[in-house]
């Protein structure tokens, strides 16, 4: 009797625990979108209130506004993000199925290297490199044109483990009958292999897309023509306190595709990270 | 077979596999291997490199006081954030792995929205020194402090408060390869356990969930470590560039300054270089831990 209440004492210690972390992660996401649709005179009563009786998109439609007062139309920054996120998601998600592939399943001199090479990398990612980057984007010339946006984030370590563990988990037997028949490397990969692999693919679109939708280029880029949406809606909300319902407004905006992107696809998420343990 | 013949034989895997090397190599292998010889020069991104020797380690290590401060810094903040972040991760996937379809679906989405994009404005405003700032706000209403606190720039304060933000946003893939794994568990498992005896969450714990998800938690593991120590963004966005007293300075903000701000890139990549060595090492530790025992 005694040892079941003790046990029942642990229990709830672990469900309080879990109530204050889930209180903790969702209350800054909360304030965040209760703030965006707060009226601006709402924004600095005393005390702050949790909710608002009179949502109101004005924050959108200013934050619109303050974009709009720079030379460039709203449009082209738009345009760019979205061009940008297009072909990192698309050269990432073909580049990295076939090496992936190539390294799960086949033989070949020097695949340990190569692989090695990969778990490693998942260290020496983003920022850390950034700095090593920009001298050798600048020694290749593309400083200051999208390529330097996009060529960085094609490679991605984490897509390619991921994709590569998840590849591993098909049956040779596959591949094997599928070159008995006389299929070439190139036909098996996508023709039999990726046909198999969609919960994968959406992975890799999800993080190729959630990395290159936040691409802000920061030095990168001078020509205001070339920046990108995140780079200038980041400039209003860093415009300090005054403007705080368009700053929450400009982060709800930039939150959206990433949120729909992932709806869509946590399924598929779900069943590729399943294989990411690193083995 | 020589190794031509090798090479030549897997023609087809080598073409395959060239467009990502290519961009992996440019991109993420030489920016890594550069940092090492262009630490032992003075390069400034104009001028040709000129070799300095050991110049800017010595510098770094005995002559650079914000540098030893920002060492004392990451490690607090690294060991802080990594085992924390990583517990929490744990917890919050395991809390979800119990939960039913649409609520759980939900809550991950929530855990994992911090991660998504750049969200830094909420915490300027709930930390924000004068009596609008929420906590301020909070903490005098009920009656814990007469005066407000100035969260982002006294600089008892803006360490922890880094920290309390590097928390929330840190549930990015290690969380979701942790939910992933808890769904993978055969659910039978918990069953058989049950009726052998098995009867609390502890033992749970101890007894399947860790068993089974050792692959999932290294990968885990090597995220949040990464995540933690090259924080630095949150550090600048949030308690300002330089923060107060150096307070909140990481290696990784360190390397920034001299990177972006005084384009001294020889000093910068000699900093990157000793945040590499350090990184790697964390990561041989973790592997040691869940990587030995399969």
């Amino acid at each position: 009797m005694i040892k079941s209440k003790k046990q029942k004492f642990g229990n709830l210690i672990i469900q309080v625990a879990l109530i204050i972390l889930a209180v903790y992660m969702f209350l800054p996401i909360y304030l965040t979108v209760v703030m965006s649709v707060k009226p601006t005179e709402e924004l600095f009563v005393f005390p702050p209130k949790l909710y608002t009786l009179r949502p109101t998109l004005s924050n959108f439609t200013s934050m619109l506004e303050s974009a709009r007062q720079n030379r460039v139309p709203f449009s082209r920054y738009l345009f760019n993000t979205v061009a940008v996120t297009f072909s990192v998601t698309l050269c990432q998600c073909v580049f990295v199925s076939m090496g992936a592939f190539v390294l799960a399943k086949c033989e070949f001199y020097g695949k340990k290297l190569v692989n090695a090479l990969i778990i490693t990398a998942l260290l020496y990612q983003s920022n850390v490199i950034y700095i090593m980057q920009y001298m050798v984007m600048s020694k290749v010339g593309i400083i200051n044109t999208p390529l330097a946006l996009i060529l960085p984030s094609i490679a991605s370590p984490i897509g390619f483990f991921l994709m590569k563990q998840s590849i591993a988990q098909i049956p040779d037997s596959m591949i094997e009958s599928a070159k008995i028949d006389g299929a070439g490397l190139f036909r098996i990969c996508w023709q039999i292999v990726m046909p198999n692999q969609k919960p994968a693919l959406m992975t890799l679109i999800i993080f190729a897309f959630q990395a290159s939708w936040n691409i802000q280029g920061g030095s990168l880029i001078f020509d205001e023509q070339l920046k990108t949406l995140p780079s200038v809606i980041l400039q209003i909300s860093s415009s300090g306190l005054a403007r705080a319902g368009e700053a929450m407004a400009s982060a709800v905006f930039l939150l959206i595709p990433p949120v729909v992107v992932f709806t869509l696809a946590q399924r598929q998420i779900m069943d590729t990270m399943v294989h990411s343990g690193i083995k | 077979m020589n190794l031509k013949e090798k090479i030549k034989r897997n023609m087809d895997c080598y073409l395959m596999l060239a467009p990502f090397m290519l961009f992996f190599t440019v991109f993420t292998v030489l920016p890594v291997a550069m940092s090492l010889p262009i630490g032992f020069t003075d390069f400034n991104m104009v001028q040709t490199p000129k070799f300095v020797g050991l110049d800017n380690y010595i510098t770094l290590f005995l002559s650079d006081k914000v540098f030893m401060k920002s060492i004392r810094t990451t490690i607090i903040f690294a060991f802080v954030t990594a085992p924390l972040s990583y517990v929490m991760c744990f917890l919050l996937a395991w809390l979800i792995s119990g939960l039913k379809r649409p609520l759980r679906n939900v809550l991950t989405l929530i855990f994992y929205i911090p991660s998504m994009a750049n969200l830094y404005a909420v915490w300027r405003i709930i930390f924000s020194g004068d009596m609008n700032g929420w906590l301020n706000s909070f903490l005098i209403d009920i009656g814990f402090l007469q005066s407000p606190v100035q969260w982002l720039t006294d600089s008892r304060y803006v360490l922890g408060v880094a920290i309390v933000v590097q928390l929330w946003i840190s549930l990015g893939a290690g969380f979701l390869a942790l939910s992933a794994g808890f769904r993978s568990i055969d659910k039978s498992l918990y069953e058989t356990a049950y009726i052998e005896g098995m009867n609390s969450k502890w033992q749970e714990l101890v007894y399947i969930v860790i068993p089974c998800m050792k692959p999932q938690m290294l990968f885990a593991g090597i995220m949040q470590i990464v995540s933690s120590f090259t924080a630095d963004s949150v550090v600048r966005e949030l308690v300002g560039f330089p923060s107060t007293d150096y307070k909140a300075h990481t290696i990784m903000t360190h390397a920034f300054d001299y990177g972006w701000v005084r384009f001294e890139m020889g000093y910068a990549s000699a900093i990157c270089t000793v945040l590499f060595v350090v990184m790697f090492v964390c990561s041989r530790f973790v592997n040691r831990i869940f990587g030995s025992e399969r």
